[in-house]
């Protein structure tokens, strides 16, 4: 509700270790970018100080490097190789346990409380990918649905685009637009000072922001705010024409496009993984080795398993060919037909996570060309 | 928390079920006929599926073979699952989730004559509609029931009861043993005398992907409209409930959407090697 939300604050960086504490005292397990392993990953932070200040990332397809910033910003880096939906999604996952009795076995559905995750710094392109999740897994009484519902977002707008960006192309940013989060942060870091300016999204996100101190965002501060987003948009290192994609997948299977693409993919599944809005999953049934117990998992799975379309005798989708175009037509086409909306949010992790570096955007428009000659 | 229970839509958590009767339809093929032994799942509609657990080895779909006080389901067994399934005995507990899907809209065929084709197990999901159709005493009643050999039949000590009871059953093998002296060949080929009239007639048909392709287009040829041609689908089925994305077939979610749909709907899905 824009007319209804309060005005804008603005805190420094001392007000962001402010909002840490409030999440963490509310019982928020406070979840955030921090540089790991020679990348920004998110994992759950123990303090404000473990946010990347400083670090930005260099982008290109099958590339991915850390590079210092000229200025201490905690959230200019672009996409990770991980996204939320790796705690609202969780890739492993017991589903429930069952144990032998002397009439057959008992089934018992684990039904502990869902962890309570406060997200810092969702970018605008992941706040749309975890709508598209809830769109595919939040029916209600699931434990996604209870995850998600638990969940407190702080989004950051978008001021710095990657070399493999392309949200402006889906619609998805580089604003976070006035819904989907509990607060959005705006992150001006200069000469001048580190200060971040704050939209509410919600109740829940004016309670929290009342407990820290902060001030009214000055007009000339929202005006360097929002035009710094906006610049942003003018910067994207990709862009995906998207006017009609859906009929474009829906009439391109037969395209040549398709061989070409398959001879460079080696199936790995890596874009599945690092998309944030890929959900698919596989069940794995296992027993001890008393046979008395048994459990269900559920794990990620990825269409460029060949296992995956198996079907008594062998699997359907068995070529790269049939696989990669199951993947992207999925993605940009069908999509829309079974959820209502696109399953790309032009994050760009694909393009970059993809050890031969095939590029969506590139793919798109080949077979663009290709329909259209 | 409350995780939605046993029958709920989003739950993983099989239904404990008991073996009450067991019967061998073939040397491969066994029907279960199983009784709740707490709550019970929703009634399966026709041509609907249960994703079935045996304890420790896992989940498999299969269609529901008959509707009454017990469920009734036939297995074939080709994997570990539906082995362990196969060799349960009475008295053993099974997992049921379920039902899933599409039924095969056997109520909309009421006043037509219900032409079923089936291929060897095909024949399973569609015993309940031709109990249906037998039932309810409208038009024609065809079965045209094909196998790849004569043990490979099933249901073979009911056809004479669906005989009797008004059915007009046909039945071919494509490789005949010694002793078989009925018709050999694809069942695509009885297709054409079965039709007395093509626009008064609703096709239900069920078995391997091929046979469904090649029957549902001479059913076509011979001029009964695609939507009156219902299919049977089959992909990689693993959570029933739209979540795991394993049967997708172009736009559809088979377990959601399917696995019956209209030949209209799945003719041009068909046609795409590996979608």
């Amino acid at each position: 509700m824009p007319t209804a939300s309060p005005a804008p604050r603005l805190i420094g960086a001392g007000g962001l270790r402010a909002l840490f504490e409030a999440l963490v005292a509310d019982g928020y397990h406070v979840i955030g970018p921090a540089v790991q392993d020679g990348a920004i990953m998110l994992r759950e932070l123990a303090s404000a100080a473990e946010l990347p200040f400083g670090w930005g990332v260099r982008l290109e397809p099958g590339g991915y490097r850390l590079r210092r910033r000229d200025d201490d910003a905690a959230f200019g880096h672009a996409a990770g190789p991980q996204s939320w939906k790796r705690f609202l999604h969780p890739p492993r996952e017991k589903l429930w346990s069952a144990t032998r009795t002397a009439n057959g076995f008992e089934v018992t559905e684990d039904a502990g409380e869902p962890p309570r995750y406060a997200f810092l710094g969702v970018r605008p392109c992941d706040l749309r990918a975890i709508e598209i999740q809830d769109q595919v897994l939040g029916q209600p009484g699931s434990r996604y649905a209870h995850r998600r519902a638990a969940a407190f977002v702080i989004a950051v707008n978008c001021t710095e685009p990657g070399e493999t960006c392309f949200c402006t192309s889906m619609g998805t940013g580089p604003g976070a637009g006035e819904s989907g989060y509990d607060l959005a942060l705006t992150e001006l870091a200069d000469d001048r000072a580190h200060r971040f300016v704050i939209d509410v999204g919600s109740e829940r996100g004016a309670a929290v922001l009342g407990r820290i101190p902060s001030e009214p965002a000055p007009a000339a501060i929202m005006r360097r705010a929002r035009s710094a987003v906006e610049g942003a948009a003018d910067r994207m290192g990709r862009q995906m024409d998207a006017g009609g994609l859906r009929e474009l997948m829906a009439g391109s299977h037969g395209a040549a496009r398709w061989d070409d693409v398959a001879a460079r993919c080696l199936t790995c599944g890596n874009c599945t993984m690092a998309c944030p809005t890929c959900f698919c999953t596989a069940v794995e049934d296992t027993t001890d080795l008393t046979g008395e117990h048994a459990e269900r998992w559920e794990r990620w799975d990825s269409c460029f398993d060949l296992d995956f379309s198996y079907l008594h005798g062998g699997s359907v989708r068995s070529s790269a060919k049939g696989r990669y175009r199951q993947w992207l037509t999925h993605k940009l086409g069908t999509w829309h037909d079974q959820f209502g909306t696109s399953g790309c949010v032009g994050c760009g992790r694909c393009i970059v996570w993809c050890p031969v570096g095939i590029d969506l955007t590139e793919e798109v428009k080949a077979l663009r060309a290709e329909e259209e000659s | 928390m409350s995780i939605t229970g046993s029958t709920g839509a989003t739950s993983m958590r099989p239904a404990c079920y008991v073996v009450a009767g067991r019967k061998e339809e073939t040397y491969d093929t066994v029907t279960l006929m199983l009784r709740p032994a707490a709550a019970p799942i929703e009634t399966p509609r026709p041509g609907q599926f249960t994703m079935l657990y045996a304890f420790g080895v896992g989940e498999i779909p299969v269609s529901v073979s008959g509707i009454g006080q017990d469920l009734v389901q036939t297995i074939r067994a080709v994997g570990a699952v539906s082995r362990a399934l196969c060799a349960a005995a009475p008295g053993d507990m099974i997992g049921v989730r379920g039902p899933f899907g599409t039924d095969w809209g056997v109520d909309g065929a009421a006043g037509r004559d219900v032409l079923v084709v089936a291929g060897g197990i095909g024949l399973a999901p569609l015993r309940p509609v031709l109990l249906a159709a037998l039932a309810r005493r409208g038009g024609r009643v065809v079965l045209l029931a094909g196998a790849r050999s004569p043990a490979d039949l099933v249901f073979t000590r009911e056809l004479e009861t669906w005989r009797s009871r008004g059915a007009d059953v046909r039945v071919t093998v494509d490789h005949a043993d010694v002793g078989w002296d009925g018709r050999v060949g694809l069942v695509t080929g009885l297709i054409k005398d079965a039709i007395a009239d093509p626009g008064r007639t609703t096709a239900f048909v069920c078995g391997p992907e091929i046979m469904m392709r090649l029957s549902a287009q001479a059913l076509a040829d011979y001029g009964v409209p695609a939507w009156d041609i219902r299919v049977s689908l089959e992909r990689n089925m693993r959570c029933g409930v739209a979540l795991c994305g394993h049967c997708q077939l172009g736009p559809l979610l088979v377990c959601r959407d399917g696995p019956c749909v209209s030949y209209a709907e799945a003719a041009p899905l068909l046609a795409i090697k590996e979608l």
